[in-house]
């Protein structure tokens, strides 16, 4: 464990998108602490240009847009955070087990996997969104979960394929190991790092999600989400009153966390797969 | 039979039963989840502003829309007859115009805006990836990490940026809609220079992040063929640079085709988003409206159209794929 991040640390990418996204971590845990106001109170009238003491301004409800931001951010992470690790997990079980059990089981997986890699995902969240009447931030998650999980399936499923037939899992299999016992303990391993990565993507996925379906209007309840700042602002017309304070913030945030996401899955990659350096 | 003919059967076989799952998620996720759409739509409604008369209008067209009185697998079949005479229902919000009129007026826009965009930023895409991957030095070092910052910001945050820098603060482009406001559509010049000032910017931020992601998958692809062994026998052999870059990129442009008919799902939903941000005619914007209204026949009737597009574009991808990949005429049809 500790190697492995001695090497990571190594990859400019990585530390790149590790040292972005630990600035946003910072910001967003520390200053709700520094200031205590409740995000949803009424602090100016609609739009209210950036002064000294609301710094990005107040949103059309009257808002401080920057402690929105804060909390903002640290929903759509944690939506994000959730949603990857329902879906990284969905995916690991039935990648793993298609892969290896093989048969039947991987002929109805794969099937089920490659029909809903090619219905939009994102038609399949709306459709589900718009029929729950009770959209609380850990549904949404679970919601964007069940709809993101088919790349890792395939993903992990192939490599699956490449382990199956190795002499450690031979050996495991002549030593009377069960299925579940190889699976966990002779194939797992190999791909932790893989899964690792599928994960880092899965949140970043998680978050565009959230933010997408938010926009529209089928974001999570009573909650604050970056999205959900910008289809405010996009239903009061923030770009037409000439509010850029309340719609490029949330965006450029969502667009700097996905990306050092990103970068970060970039570096990993560099560093398990040689074979793709320049 | 020929392997191209049994190719060509199997993925239709295979698109026609997704299709028919995907209708099906479209009749039933709503239903499992709410029950009876009616109820659930006369409950919204109650929460609307609706006279009661309006109400039990809506409510009798429905039941009879639906044949609500009849058990699900009956209505499940009027849906599907539905579908195919091109009957969505009507649309509350514009109520009584029917969900058909108003996607047969958007499509043409969403068309118009996603299909080309999507189709330029593909081939730029590839073409700048391949060119980085051969010329490698400065050229590489600046495309590379550019494609990798533009094709890891969302569509709709490149939209709001180019909508706040070009249209807000410049005033070079208008800010949203198909055409100007004060215009009746024709075929006039003027008019159709106001449709395409309009359309510059939506197009340009499918464009710009299109060809991010796609230099990205083929720079590596290129990267990978250009160190196989084939290339230095050609090399050794005195074949020229020229043609040698042409096998080159056939051989990368392959799996980046089956990149395309993967992602083309995800990136119709993006560019949906873009048109919602820049107050586009399509789709996208329409879905939007519906869903401030609780339009629910107007959903359903939008996602279906969406889904069904994105199919069609896979199966029509894939097939071209078939006639250009040697190995599936060589009658390797399995897949990896």
């Amino acid at each position: 464990m500790r190697n492995t991040f001695r090497i990571l640390v190594k990859s400019p990418k990585f530390l790149i998108g590790f040292f972005i996204l630990g600035i946003i971590l910072i910001f967003v845990f520390i200053y709700p602490l520094m200031n205590r106001n409740d995000p949803l109170e009424m602090v100016g009238t609609c739009f209210e240009e950036p002064t000294s003491e609301y710094v990005l301004g107040t949103d059309n409800f009257g808002r401080d847009v920057l402690l929105e931001l804060a909390y903002g951010a640290r929903n759509s992470l944690y939506i994000g955070l959730i949603a990857g690790l329902v879906a990284t997990f969905i995916g690991l079980v039935l990648g793993i087990a298609s892969g290896y059990i093989g048969g039947l089981m991987d002929n109805i997986i794969i099937t089920i996997t490659n029909i809903f890699i090619v219905i939009p995902s994102f038609i399949v969240l709306i459709l589900i969104s718009v029929s729950i009447s009770s959209r609380s931030s850990i549904i949404i998650a679970v919601i964007i979960a069940l709809t993101s999980w088919p790349w890792t399936a395939r993903a992990v499923r192939s490599q699956t394929l490449s382990l199956r037939n190795r002499e450690h899992v031979n050996i495991a299999k002549i030593s009377g190991y069960t299925t579940l016992k190889i699976m966990v303990l002779e194939i797992f391993p190999y791909i932790a790092s893989y899964i690792m990565m599928a994960f880092i993507l899965q949140i970043s996925s998680g978050i565009l999600s959230e933010a997408a379906i938010s926009i529209l209007g089928l974001g999570p309840l009573n909650t604050i989400t970056l999205g959900i700042m910008m289809n405010w602002a996009m239903l009061f017309e923030a770009p037409a009153a000439g509010a850029w304070w309340a719609f490029i913030p949330p965006t450029i945030l969502i667009a700097i966390i996905v990306s050092s996401l990103f970068f970060m899955n970039t570096g990993m990659d560099e560093i398990f797969n040689p074979k793709i350096r320049s | 039979m020929s392997p191209y003919t049994k190719y060509f059967f199997r993925k239709f076989i295979w698109y026609f039963l997704t299709i028919v799952i995907a209708i099906s998620l479209n009749f039933f996720l709503p239903r499992f989840i709410k029950g009876n759409p009616v109820t659930v739509i006369i409950a919204k409604l109650g929460q609307g502003m609706m006279d009661a008369d309006t109400q039990k209008k809506l409510y009798e067209a429905f039941m009879r829309e639906f044949g609500l009185d009849k058990p699900i697998i009956v209505q499940y079949f009027i849906y599907l007859k539905n579908i195919v005479q091109g009957n969505l229902g009507t649309s509350f919000g514009l109520y009584p115009r029917s969900v058909a009129s108003i996607l047969r007026s958007a499509i043409p826009w969403t068309i118009a805006l996603q299909l080309p965009a999507i189709l330029v930023g593909w081939i730029l895409g590839n073409v700048l990836g391949a060119f980085a991957a051969y010329k490698k030095g400065l050229f590489d070092k600046t495309i590379f990490p550019a494609a990798l910052f533009v094709s890891s910001i969302p569509f709709f945050a490149l939209s709001i940026v180019l909508l706040y820098v070009f249209a807000l603060n410049l005033g070079w482009f208008p800010i949203g809609g198909g055409y100007s406001y004060q215009m009746i559509p024709n075929l006039s010049l003027k008019f159709i220079s106001s449709v395409l000032r309009h359309y510059t910017l939506p197009f340009l931020s499918i464009v710009i992040v299109m060809i991010g992601g796609q230099a990205l998958g083929m720079r590596s692809m290129s990267i990978y063929e250009l160190n196989t062994d084939y290339v230095l026998y050609s090399k050794l052999m005195g074949i020229r640079e020229s043609k040698i870059i042409f096998y080159v990129f056939r051989n990368a442009m392959l799996p980046q085709i089956t990149g395309l008919a993967l992602s083309i799902g995800t990136m119709v939903s993006g560019a949906l988003i873009t048109e919602i941000v820049f107050n586009y005619p399509g789709i996208g914007t329409w879905m939007f409206t519906a869903i401030r209204q609780l339009d629910f026949p107007l959903i359903s009737g939008c996602t279906l159209l969406i889904t069904i597009a994105v199919l069609l574009a896979n199966f029509t991808i894939e097939i071209i794929y078939g006639l250009i990949d040697p190995r599936i005429k060589s009658a390797q049809l399995e897949e990896s």
